[in-house]
Protein backbone atom coordinates (compact mmCIF):
# COMPACT_ATOMS: atom_id res chain seq x y z
CA UNK A 1 0.00 0.00 0.00
CA UNK A 2 1.51 3.39 -0.87
CA UNK A 3 0.64 6.69 0.56
CA UNK A 4 -0.86 9.85 -1.39
CA UNK A 5 2.35 12.86 -0.48
CA UNK A 6 1.25 14.99 2.52
CA UNK A 7 0.15 18.20 -0.11
CA UNK A 8 2.69 21.30 0.35
CA UNK A 9 0.46 23.22 -1.44
CA UNK A 10 -2.14 23.38 0.89
CA UNK A 11 -0.35 22.45 4.10
CA UNK A 12 0.76 25.94 5.08
CA UNK A 13 4.47 26.77 5.57
CA UNK A 14 6.57 26.20 8.88
CA UNK A 15 7.41 29.71 8.58
CA UNK A 16 5.20 32.35 8.16
CA UNK A 17 6.68 35.70 9.61
CA UNK A 18 2.93 37.61 9.31
CA UNK A 19 2.03 35.16 11.90
CA UNK A 20 5.00 35.64 14.11
CA UNK A 21 5.29 32.92 16.89
CA UNK A 22 6.20 30.85 13.96
CA UNK A 23 9.39 32.47 13.62
CA UNK A 24 11.21 30.94 16.50
CA UNK A 25 9.50 27.64 16.43
CA UNK A 26 8.73 26.63 12.51
CA UNK A 27 11.86 23.82 11.40
CA UNK A 28 14.04 25.90 9.16
CA UNK A 29 16.20 22.32 7.81
CA UNK A 30 13.94 20.43 5.21
CA UNK A 31 12.38 18.06 6.03
CA UNK A 32 13.95 14.33 5.39
CA UNK A 33 12.45 11.83 2.93
CA UNK A 34 11.15 8.36 5.02
CA UNK A 35 10.27 5.75 3.49
CA UNK A 36 6.92 4.28 4.84
CA UNK A 37 6.11 1.29 6.87
CA UNK A 38 4.34 -0.33 9.59
CA UNK A 39 4.99 2.68 11.59
CA UNK A 40 3.50 5.13 9.14
CA UNK A 41 0.69 2.77 7.49
CA UNK A 42 -1.37 2.16 10.41
CA UNK A 43 -2.93 3.65 13.38
CA UNK A 44 -2.97 3.07 16.76
CA UNK A 45 -6.31 1.66 18.62
CA UNK A 46 -8.80 3.51 20.53
CA UNK A 47 -11.06 2.94 22.68
CA UNK A 48 -14.26 3.83 20.31
CA UNK A 49 -16.71 2.23 23.22
CA UNK A 50 -14.97 5.50 25.39
CA UNK A 51 -17.09 7.76 23.47
CA UNK A 52 -19.55 9.04 26.19
CA UNK A 53 -23.33 10.26 25.85
CA UNK A 54 -23.34 14.01 24.85
CA UNK A 55 -19.51 13.82 23.83
CA UNK A 56 -20.53 15.44 20.69
CA UNK A 57 -22.84 17.70 22.36
CA UNK A 58 -21.39 21.07 23.93
CA UNK A 59 -24.72 22.41 24.46
CA UNK A 60 -25.21 19.41 26.72
CA UNK A 61 -21.97 17.99 27.85
CA UNK A 62 -20.43 21.61 30.20
CA UNK A 63 -23.84 22.57 31.39
CA UNK A 64 -23.84 23.36 35.56
CA UNK A 65 -25.81 21.30 37.76
CA UNK A 66 -26.91 23.27 40.63
CA UNK A 67 -29.55 21.10 42.84
CA UNK A 68 -32.19 21.14 40.53
CA UNK A 69 -31.21 23.95 38.42
CA UNK A 70 -29.53 23.21 34.86
CA UNK A 71 -28.49 25.33 33.02
CA UNK A 72 -28.50 26.42 29.10
CA UNK A 73 -25.28 27.34 27.63
CA UNK A 74 -25.78 31.14 26.13
CA UNK A 75 -25.35 31.92 22.17
CA UNK A 76 -26.76 31.12 19.00
CA UNK A 77 -26.71 26.94 18.35
CA UNK A 78 -25.52 25.56 16.12
CA UNK A 79 -25.23 21.95 14.35
CA UNK A 80 -22.07 21.41 12.43
CA UNK A 81 -22.16 17.93 10.08
CA UNK A 82 -19.98 16.87 7.36
CA UNK A 83 -18.25 13.80 5.38
CA UNK A 84 -14.71 12.59 6.23
CA UNK A 85 -13.72 11.34 2.81
CA UNK A 86 -10.32 10.55 1.26
CA UNK A 87 -8.49 12.49 -1.83
CA UNK A 88 -11.13 10.08 -4.13
CA UNK A 89 -14.21 11.11 -2.07
CA UNK A 90 -14.03 7.67 -0.04
CA UNK A 91 -15.69 7.87 3.27
CA UNK A 92 -13.34 7.58 6.04
CA UNK A 93 -15.59 5.39 8.47
CA UNK A 94 -14.61 5.13 12.55
CA UNK A 95 -12.93 8.43 12.48
CA UNK A 96 -12.25 9.81 15.67
CA UNK A 97 -13.21 13.88 15.51
CA UNK A 98 -12.34 16.00 18.61
CA UNK A 99 -12.86 19.32 19.06
CA UNK A 100 -12.80 22.64 21.08
CA UNK A 101 -13.81 26.27 20.73
CA UNK A 102 -14.30 29.45 22.66
CA UNK A 103 -17.90 29.82 24.14
CA UNK A 104 -20.01 32.62 22.48
CA UNK A 105 -17.91 35.60 24.55
CA UNK A 106 -14.71 34.16 22.69
CA UNK A 107 -13.61 32.97 25.82
CA UNK A 108 -11.77 29.67 26.31
CA UNK A 109 -12.44 27.49 29.59
CA UNK A 110 -8.60 27.24 29.27
CA UNK A 111 -6.85 28.31 32.52
CA UNK A 112 -4.59 30.60 31.09
CA UNK A 113 -6.74 32.68 28.95
CA UNK A 114 -6.61 35.70 30.20
CA UNK A 115 -9.31 37.47 27.76
CA UNK A 116 -11.70 39.51 29.63
CA UNK A 117 -14.54 38.03 28.21
CA UNK A 118 -17.01 35.98 30.12
CA UNK A 119 -17.12 32.42 31.12
CA UNK A 120 -20.46 30.50 30.46
CA UNK A 121 -20.42 28.20 33.58
CA UNK A 122 -22.84 25.98 31.23
CA UNK A 123 -20.06 25.60 28.66
CA UNK A 124 -17.24 23.91 28.41
CA UNK A 125 -16.53 23.80 24.85
CA UNK A 126 -14.79 20.07 24.08
CA UNK A 127 -16.52 17.45 22.40
CA UNK A 128 -15.80 13.98 20.43
CA UNK A 129 -17.46 11.39 17.96
CA UNK A 130 -16.58 9.11 15.53
CA UNK A 131 -17.79 9.27 11.94
CA UNK A 132 -19.95 6.70 10.53
CA UNK A 133 -20.48 4.33 7.90
CA UNK A 134 -20.49 7.21 5.45
CA UNK A 135 -17.95 9.15 6.96
CA UNK A 136 -20.13 11.61 8.46
CA UNK A 137 -19.85 13.29 11.82
CA UNK A 138 -22.15 15.47 13.62
CA UNK A 139 -21.92 18.23 16.22
CA UNK A 140 -24.10 20.74 17.95
CA UNK A 141 -22.60 23.66 19.59
CA UNK A 142 -22.48 27.32 20.49
CA UNK A 143 -21.29 29.34 17.78
CA UNK A 144 -18.18 30.77 19.29
CA UNK A 145 -17.15 34.59 19.60
CA UNK A 146 -13.74 36.10 17.80
CA UNK A 147 -11.06 36.83 20.60
CA UNK A 148 -8.26 39.03 20.69
CA UNK A 149 -4.56 37.78 20.52
CA UNK A 150 -0.97 39.78 20.75
CA UNK A 151 -0.16 38.90 17.25
CA UNK A 152 -0.47 42.62 16.19
CA UNK A 153 -1.94 45.99 16.80
CA UNK A 154 -5.67 44.86 16.97
CA UNK A 155 -5.45 40.97 16.03
CA UNK A 156 -8.69 39.38 16.52
CA UNK A 157 -9.29 35.87 15.41
CA UNK A 158 -12.06 35.42 13.12
CA UNK A 159 -15.01 32.27 14.59
CA UNK A 160 -13.50 29.05 14.52
CA UNK A 161 -13.70 25.51 15.63
CA UNK A 162 -10.36 23.28 16.55
CA UNK A 163 -10.67 20.26 14.86
CA UNK A 164 -8.17 17.02 15.53
CA UNK A 165 -8.53 14.06 13.30
CA UNK A 166 -6.96 10.60 12.91
CA UNK A 167 -7.44 9.08 9.08
CA UNK A 168 -6.23 5.55 8.39
CA UNK A 169 -2.98 5.81 9.02
CA UNK A 170 -0.53 8.10 11.50
CA UNK A 171 0.76 9.37 8.05
CA UNK A 172 -3.27 10.89 7.99
CA UNK A 173 -3.09 12.73 11.23
CA UNK A 174 -4.83 16.13 11.28
CA UNK A 175 -5.69 19.25 13.04
CA UNK A 176 -7.31 22.29 11.48
CA UNK A 177 -9.77 25.22 11.74
CA UNK A 178 -12.83 25.30 10.75
CA UNK A 179 -14.31 29.22 10.04
CA UNK A 180 -17.47 30.44 9.19
CA UNK A 181 -18.41 32.38 5.95
CA UNK A 182 -18.72 35.92 5.98
CA UNK A 183 -16.64 36.73 8.46
CA UNK A 184 -14.57 39.94 7.81
CA UNK A 185 -11.83 38.94 10.21
CA UNK A 186 -10.90 35.98 7.88
CA UNK A 187 -8.98 38.30 5.70
CA UNK A 188 -6.46 39.64 8.41
CA UNK A 189 -5.89 36.39 9.87
CA UNK A 190 -2.46 35.45 9.29
CA UNK A 191 -2.97 31.54 10.96
CA UNK A 192 -5.90 31.85 8.11
CA UNK A 193 -4.10 33.34 5.64
CA UNK A 194 -0.92 31.46 5.83
CA UNK A 195 -2.70 28.66 3.53
CA UNK A 196 -1.14 30.01 0.13
CA UNK A 197 -3.68 28.05 -2.53
CA UNK A 198 -7.05 30.17 -2.20
CA UNK A 199 -9.21 27.01 -2.83
CA UNK A 200 -7.47 25.13 -0.21
CA UNK A 201 -8.08 27.67 2.14
CA UNK A 202 -11.39 28.87 1.53
CA UNK A 203 -12.34 25.09 2.44
CA UNK A 204 -11.45 25.46 5.75
CA UNK A 205 -14.60 28.08 5.69
CA UNK A 206 -17.97 25.90 6.39
CA UNK A 207 -21.08 26.19 4.17
CA UNK A 208 -24.64 27.21 6.18
CA UNK A 209 -26.38 24.43 5.41
CA UNK A 210 -30.60 24.87 5.03
CA UNK A 211 -30.30 20.81 5.88
CA UNK A 212 -28.71 20.89 9.06
CA UNK A 213 -30.54 23.37 10.39
CA UNK A 214 -32.78 22.32 13.54
CA UNK A 215 -35.81 24.01 13.17
CA UNK A 216 -36.49 26.02 15.91
CA UNK A 217 -33.58 24.76 17.57
CA UNK A 218 -29.94 25.61 15.99
CA UNK A 219 -28.33 26.74 12.75
CA UNK A 220 -26.70 24.54 10.56
CA UNK A 221 -23.07 24.29 9.27
CA UNK A 222 -21.70 21.90 7.08
CA UNK A 223 -17.87 21.42 7.15
CA UNK A 224 -16.31 18.24 4.87
CA UNK A 225 -12.79 16.93 5.57
CA UNK A 226 -10.36 15.72 3.39
CA UNK A 227 -8.03 13.06 4.78
CA UNK A 228 -5.23 11.71 2.79
CA UNK A 229 -4.93 8.63 2.50
CA UNK A 230 -3.50 5.62 0.63
CA UNK A 231 -3.32 5.90 -3.03
CA UNK A 232 -6.11 4.63 -5.15
CA UNK A 233 -5.90 1.33 -7.29
CA UNK A 234 -6.78 2.11 -11.40
CA UNK A 235 -9.03 -0.46 -10.72
CA UNK A 236 -11.00 1.94 -8.09
CA UNK A 237 -11.37 4.72 -9.43
CA UNK B 1 -7.63 10.18 -12.04
CA UNK B 2 -5.24 13.29 -10.91
CA UNK B 3 -8.14 15.56 -12.45
CA UNK B 4 -10.68 14.22 -10.02
CA UNK B 5 -8.76 14.30 -6.67
CA UNK B 6 -10.20 15.98 -3.93
CA UNK B 7 -7.54 18.24 -2.41
CA UNK B 8 -6.36 17.45 1.43
CA UNK B 9 -7.57 20.05 3.81
CA UNK B 10 -4.99 22.44 5.06
CA UNK B 11 -3.42 21.94 8.35
CA UNK B 12 -3.75 24.58 11.04
CA UNK B 13 -2.04 25.47 14.31
CA UNK B 14 -3.02 23.47 17.14
CA UNK B 15 -3.07 26.82 19.12
CA UNK B 16 -2.29 27.45 22.96
CA UNK B 17 -5.75 26.18 24.02
CA UNK B 18 -5.89 22.83 23.77
CA UNK B 19 -5.29 21.40 26.18
CA UNK B 20 -9.32 20.80 27.83
CA UNK B 21 -10.13 19.31 24.75
CA UNK B 22 -7.16 16.60 23.71
CA UNK B 23 -5.67 16.14 27.52
CA UNK B 24 -8.15 17.48 29.84
CA UNK B 25 -7.25 15.13 32.06
CA UNK B 26 -4.02 15.56 32.76
CA UNK B 27 -4.87 19.57 32.31
CA UNK B 28 -7.17 19.35 35.34
CA UNK B 29 -10.15 19.70 33.19
CA UNK B 30 -13.89 17.91 34.00
CA UNK B 31 -13.21 16.11 30.74
CA UNK B 32 -12.78 12.30 30.21
CA UNK B 33 -9.13 11.91 28.04
CA UNK B 34 -9.21 9.21 25.19
CA UNK B 35 -5.53 8.51 25.93
CA UNK B 36 -2.53 9.64 28.30
CA UNK B 37 1.12 9.86 28.80
CA UNK B 38 1.32 7.06 30.58
CA UNK B 39 0.71 3.59 28.05
CA UNK B 40 1.79 0.82 30.56
CA UNK B 41 0.62 -0.43 33.33
CA UNK B 42 2.15 -2.73 35.92
CA UNK B 43 1.76 -6.24 34.14
CA UNK B 44 2.63 -4.90 30.43
CA UNK B 45 5.53 -6.89 29.10
CA UNK B 46 8.94 -5.14 27.76
CA UNK B 47 10.81 -3.23 29.29
CA UNK B 48 9.44 -0.46 31.21
CA UNK B 49 10.85 3.26 30.24
CA UNK B 50 10.11 7.00 31.14
CA UNK B 51 10.41 8.68 27.68
CA UNK B 52 11.32 12.23 28.51
CA UNK B 53 12.29 16.22 27.31
CA UNK B 54 12.37 19.73 26.71
CA UNK B 55 11.44 21.33 23.58
CA UNK B 56 13.13 24.31 22.86
CA UNK B 57 12.59 27.07 20.50
CA UNK B 58 15.11 28.90 18.01
CA UNK B 59 16.09 30.95 20.88
CA UNK B 60 16.84 27.99 23.09
CA UNK B 61 13.60 29.04 25.49
CA UNK B 62 11.75 26.25 26.44
CA UNK B 63 8.10 25.84 24.30
CA UNK B 64 5.65 24.65 27.42
CA UNK B 65 2.38 25.24 24.78
CA UNK B 66 3.25 22.13 22.82
CA UNK B 67 1.53 18.87 22.73
CA UNK B 68 3.07 15.50 21.71
CA UNK B 69 1.97 11.96 20.45
CA UNK B 70 3.73 9.28 20.45
CA UNK B 71 2.87 5.52 18.56
CA UNK B 72 5.33 2.70 18.83
CA UNK B 73 4.98 -1.52 18.41
CA UNK B 74 4.77 -3.42 21.66
CA UNK B 75 8.21 -5.11 23.09
CA UNK B 76 8.24 -7.89 20.11
CA UNK B 77 7.87 -5.12 17.70
CA UNK B 78 4.05 -5.74 16.71
CA UNK B 79 1.45 -2.55 16.58
CA UNK B 80 -1.73 -2.55 17.47
CA UNK B 81 -3.45 -1.19 14.48
CA UNK B 82 -7.27 -0.34 14.45
CA UNK B 83 -8.55 -3.62 13.52
CA UNK B 84 -7.88 -5.19 17.00
CA UNK B 85 -10.73 -3.92 19.47
CA UNK B 86 -8.76 -2.50 22.66
CA UNK B 87 -9.34 -3.70 25.85
CA UNK B 88 -8.39 -2.37 28.91
CA UNK B 89 -5.18 -4.86 29.07
CA UNK B 90 -4.00 -4.21 25.44
CA UNK B 91 -1.14 -1.37 25.12
CA UNK B 92 -1.74 0.03 22.27
CA UNK B 93 1.24 2.08 22.09
CA UNK B 94 -0.18 5.77 21.97
CA UNK B 95 -0.22 8.20 23.91
CA UNK B 96 -0.15 12.15 23.97
CA UNK B 97 1.01 14.56 26.57
CA UNK B 98 0.16 18.14 27.00
CA UNK B 99 3.84 19.89 28.18
CA UNK B 100 1.86 22.34 29.92
CA UNK B 101 2.31 21.04 33.56
CA UNK B 102 5.76 20.93 33.61
CA UNK B 103 7.16 22.96 30.75
CA UNK B 104 8.52 19.20 29.85
CA UNK B 105 7.07 15.79 28.42
CA UNK B 106 6.97 12.61 30.02
CA UNK B 107 5.49 9.46 28.73
CA UNK B 108 5.59 5.72 30.99
CA UNK B 109 5.80 3.24 27.81
CA UNK B 110 7.72 0.22 26.82
CA UNK B 111 10.75 -0.35 25.14
CA UNK B 112 9.13 -1.33 21.24
CA UNK B 113 10.82 -4.39 19.75
CA UNK B 114 12.17 -4.02 16.43
CA UNK B 115 9.03 -4.27 13.49
CA UNK B 116 11.52 -6.03 11.23
CA UNK B 117 14.72 -6.27 8.82
CA UNK B 118 16.37 -3.05 8.56
CA UNK B 119 14.32 -1.01 11.74
CA UNK B 120 16.10 -0.47 14.66
CA UNK B 121 13.69 0.13 17.67
CA UNK B 122 11.90 3.49 17.56
CA UNK B 123 8.84 5.21 18.35
CA UNK B 124 6.84 7.19 16.06
CA UNK B 125 6.34 11.07 17.47
CA UNK B 126 4.35 14.01 16.25
CA UNK B 127 5.03 17.49 17.59
CA UNK B 128 2.19 20.54 18.23
CA UNK B 129 2.05 23.71 19.27
CA UNK B 130 0.95 27.08 19.07
CA UNK B 131 2.94 28.57 16.42
CA UNK B 132 3.52 25.81 14.26
CA UNK B 133 1.16 25.65 11.44
CA UNK B 134 1.46 22.07 10.28
CA UNK B 135 2.54 19.40 12.39
CA UNK B 136 5.84 17.90 12.58
CA UNK B 137 6.70 14.16 12.54
CA UNK B 138 10.04 12.92 14.02
CA UNK B 139 11.22 9.40 15.51
CA UNK B 140 13.09 8.61 19.07
CA UNK B 141 16.15 6.06 18.71
CA UNK B 142 17.28 4.08 21.52
CA UNK B 143 21.46 5.07 22.63
CA UNK B 144 21.79 1.53 23.74
CA UNK B 145 21.09 0.49 20.24
CA UNK B 146 23.52 1.26 17.88
CA UNK B 147 24.37 -1.62 16.23
CA UNK B 148 20.58 -1.55 15.28
CA UNK B 149 20.36 2.29 14.40
CA UNK B 150 23.55 1.80 12.18
CA UNK B 151 21.32 -0.56 10.02
CA UNK B 152 18.14 1.08 10.17
CA UNK B 153 16.92 2.68 6.30
CA UNK B 154 15.00 5.52 7.64
CA UNK B 155 18.63 6.47 9.94
CA UNK B 156 21.01 6.03 7.44
CA UNK B 157 18.65 8.17 4.82
CA UNK B 158 19.37 10.83 7.39
CA UNK B 159 22.53 13.06 6.84
CA UNK B 160 24.87 11.56 9.74
CA UNK B 161 25.85 15.01 11.38
CA UNK B 162 21.93 15.08 11.75
CA UNK B 163 21.03 11.46 13.24
CA UNK B 164 22.31 12.22 16.99
CA UNK B 165 19.18 14.67 17.34
CA UNK B 166 17.46 11.42 16.85
CA UNK B 167 18.91 9.25 19.60
CA UNK B 168 17.52 9.11 22.86
CA UNK B 169 20.12 9.02 25.86
CA UNK B 170 19.79 6.16 28.49
CA UNK B 171 20.16 7.15 31.94
CA UNK B 172 18.60 5.63 35.10
CA UNK B 173 17.32 7.53 37.73
CA UNK B 174 17.70 7.24 41.69
CA UNK B 175 14.67 4.80 41.71
CA UNK B 176 16.07 2.70 39.48
CA UNK B 177 13.53 3.86 36.25
CA UNK B 178 15.27 3.64 32.93
CA UNK B 179 14.80 7.11 31.95
CA UNK B 180 15.38 7.94 27.78
CA UNK B 181 16.10 11.70 27.32
CA UNK B 182 15.04 13.18 23.91
CA UNK B 183 15.14 16.90 23.93
CA UNK B 184 13.95 18.52 20.61
CA UNK B 185 15.23 21.78 19.03
CA UNK B 186 13.16 23.43 16.54
CA UNK B 187 15.87 25.19 15.09
CA UNK B 188 19.49 25.46 15.32
CA UNK B 189 22.09 23.84 14.81
CA UNK B 190 20.80 20.73 16.51
CA UNK B 191 16.84 21.37 14.99
CA UNK B 192 16.03 17.96 15.31
CA UNK B 193 15.62 15.93 12.59
CA UNK B 194 11.68 15.93 10.89
CA UNK B 195 10.43 13.81 8.64
CA UNK B 196 7.97 14.39 5.60
CA UNK B 197 5.52 11.64 6.70
FE1 LIG C 1 -8.61 29.15 18.89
Amino acid sequence: MSHNERDWSVHPPYIYPEYKSTILRGPKKPLIAIEHSLSELTIPAFGHGQMQEFDNDLTINGRATNGQMVGEPLGERIQVSGRILDEYGRPQVGILVEIWQANAAGRYIHKSDQHHAPIDPNFFGGGRCVSDENGRYSFMSIKPGAYPWGNHHNAWRPNHIHFSLFGMSFASRLVTQMYFPGDPLLALDPIYNATNDQAARTSLIAKFSEEYCIPDLALGYEFDIILRGPMATPMEV
Amino acid sequence: MGNNKLKQTPSQTVGPYFSYGLTPEQGGYDFKSITSPILVKKDTLGEHIILQGHIYDGNGDIIPDAMIEIYQADHQGKYISKEIPPSDDVFTGFGRCDCETNSNFCFKTIKPGSIGDGHAPHINMVIFMRGLLSHAYSRVYFSDEMDANHNDNVLNNVPSDRRATLIAKRTENENGDIIYQFDLNMQGINETVFFDV
